[in-house]
């Protein structure tokens, strides 16, 4: 006869553990106290300020030249689409005209950007789960974009090639062809994705219904780029607000609607693709022309506010500037998207387990500079 | 909705609002902050604004004043305005929480809170967020001075 067996030995209670800052799951120095009851996590909550450097300090105290180059150090996966929100919110602020050239590339240079950072994600998204070979694939790929990014701007990590005004140099004569030669690349290695993790059952079953994000919060906790158009949220900023060349051309906001992990995984997969449509759109019709109009040595910004935003592979970055007519801004604010993203994690990791919420974080992708920045 | 319609519509809720269009590229209100929280809830709830998304919160130290500035969007509507509060307090700050609002206002908040020193009412876990409990002053402030760790021109 089976009878029900009530364990008197141990009694249920919570109790504190930390997650980090040094744990490979967070990604950096996130420090996360974590309330659990058993395996059952309670309340989530993050201990920021490990790499802090107030960087917004420092741009009250630099020229806006100087200030392109500190947001590389934010979100540093993102670099070259940091430095363009910056270089748009200064030449909106001056009302430069900016040649087709030079908006064409900073297109392009910005899709690369995009799948490289989609491509590390991915590969350490893998890596959380427990499949090692994912890293090594997203690497690879990866290689060859900071290949034509260190031809071409001269650096593979923090590029600093936007410059208020421009392109800090004209492209690299090989960037075409070495640009059409990833694109082939690519293509075929994309799919290879889908069929080593997406379709991998143990790797859905970590990751279907798990942390999931409503649409309502989604808007509510300020939630942009692929995680909140997991949840069905329009929110991509090229759509919305379009900048630069991105106008030009055509492609689809990704949307889905079931708000989990698997959803914000399949959102980065579809969007690698969406980058390779754009730039191919692209890469044939690089206007002649300028890569950059001369701007004063020292930049002063007319007395006034101005506000950038701009689509990150992370989602929507802000610049907002003030100005009182100087050489430097009076308050200059960075709206970060891993920022408000990582505030949603509290409400969608309570309930679950550790290990969930190891898959949550990977797709969330947060990336701590951003979020200290 | 444009920019005339929405200073129509919203200066009949408060008399006291005042509306400027200058040297910004959005519609700018102005509150009080016993107002603040009132006028936050209509531009949220009400059907013709709908301002369900808070893109940017940013404290700013204006001098005589701290403040805040707020960066509204309808994701349904797609208008944007921005609201911003002072306060004349230096010491002893305090503004209403519009946590219960927009849920991102939680982390934003305490971040004023961490570089401004800015306190807010009902706020549900008012504490540093990037520095540590024991820093003395608050960064962003004007008129910060730290000889060890700030390097001036």
């Amino acid at each position: 006869m089976e009878t029900e067996v009530v364990n008197t030995n141990f009694k249920s209670e919570e109790y504190f553990i930390n997650m980090g800052p040094q744990h490979p799951a967070t990604h950096g120095v996130l420090r996360l106290l974590l309330t659990i009851d058993g395996e059952i996590i309670k309340k989530v909550e993050p201990d920021l300020g490990y790499i802090h450097r107030s960087i917004e300090k420092m741009c009250e105290r630099d020229s806006y030249q100087q200030i392109v180059h500190l947001t590389d150090r934010m979100d540093y996966l993102s670099a070259n689409i940091n430095n363009e929100a910056v270089c748009l919110a200064v030449e909106n602020a001056l009302q430069l005209e900016i040649p087709e050239r030079v908006k064409v590339i900073r297109t392009i240079i910005g899709e690369l950007t995009r799948i490289s950072s989609h491509c590390l994600w991915w590969g350490v998204m893998g890596m959380d789960v427990g499949a090692l070979t994912t890293y090594f694939y997203g690497f690879r790929d990866r290689e060859m974009i900071n290949d034509i990014m260190e031809e071409t701007c001269g650096a593979r990590l923090t590029m600093n090639y936007n410059v208020p005004g421009g392109l800090m140099l004209d492209i690299h004569p090989n960037f075409v062809k070495r640009v059409k030669d990833f694109i082939t690349h690519f293509k075929t290695k994309l799919p290879e994705y889908d069929r080593l993790l997406t379709g991998n059952i143990i790797f859905q079953k970590r990751t279907i219904g798990v942390g999931i994000l409503s649409k309502e919060d989604a808007i509510s906790f300020g939630a942009s780029g692929p995680v909140g158009r997991a949840s069905g949220y329009s929110c991509d900023v090229r759509k919305h607000h379009p900048y630069s060349a991105i106008d030009k051309v055509t492609f689809n906001e990704v949307l889905k609607t079931e708000g989990d992990t698997y959803a914000r995984y399949l959102v980065r997969i579809q969007e690698m693709w969406e980058s390779l449509s754009i730039i191919e759109q692209l890469i044939d019709n690089i206007p002649e022309g300028e890569h950059r109009v001369t701007t004063n040595a020292v930049i002063k910004l007319p007395k006034g506010e101005f506000y950038q935003k701009v689509e990150t592979a992370r989602g929507e970055l802000g610049v907002y500037i003030i100005s009182t007519g100087t050489k430097n801004p009076y308050r200059l604010k960075f709206r970060s998207p891993g920022f408000s993203n990582l505030s949603l994690l509290n409400h969608i990791a309570v309930g679950g387990k550790i290990g969930d919420l190891v898959a949550t974080m990977a797709t969330l992708d947060l990336v701590i500079p951003d979020i200290d920045r | 909705m444009t920019n005339e319609a929405l200073q129509e519509l919203v200066g009949n809720w408060l008399p006291e609002l005042e509306f400027t269009e200058e040297e910004s590229q959005f519609l700018n209100i102005h509150v009080s902050p016993q107002n603040l929280h009132t006028l936050m809830s209509q531009l949220k709830s009400n059907p013709e604004t709908q301002f369900d998304y808070l893109f940017c919160l940013s404290g700013v130290d204006w001098g005589e004043k701290l403040g805040i500035v707020y960066h509204l969007e309808s994701t349904s509507k797609r208008h944007i305005v921005v609201v911003k509060v002072t306060t004349e307090d230096r010491e002893n700050p305090v503004l209403d929480t519009v946590y219960d609002i927009w849920a991102t206002a939680e982390f934003h908040e305490r971040e004023v809170f961490d570089f401004f020193g800015i306190r807010f009412n009902n706020h549900p876990n008012l504490k540093r967020l990037f520095l540590t409990e024991d820093w003395v002053g608050y960064p962003l402030r004007k008129d910060y001075e730290d000889d060890i760790n700030m390097i001036l021109h």
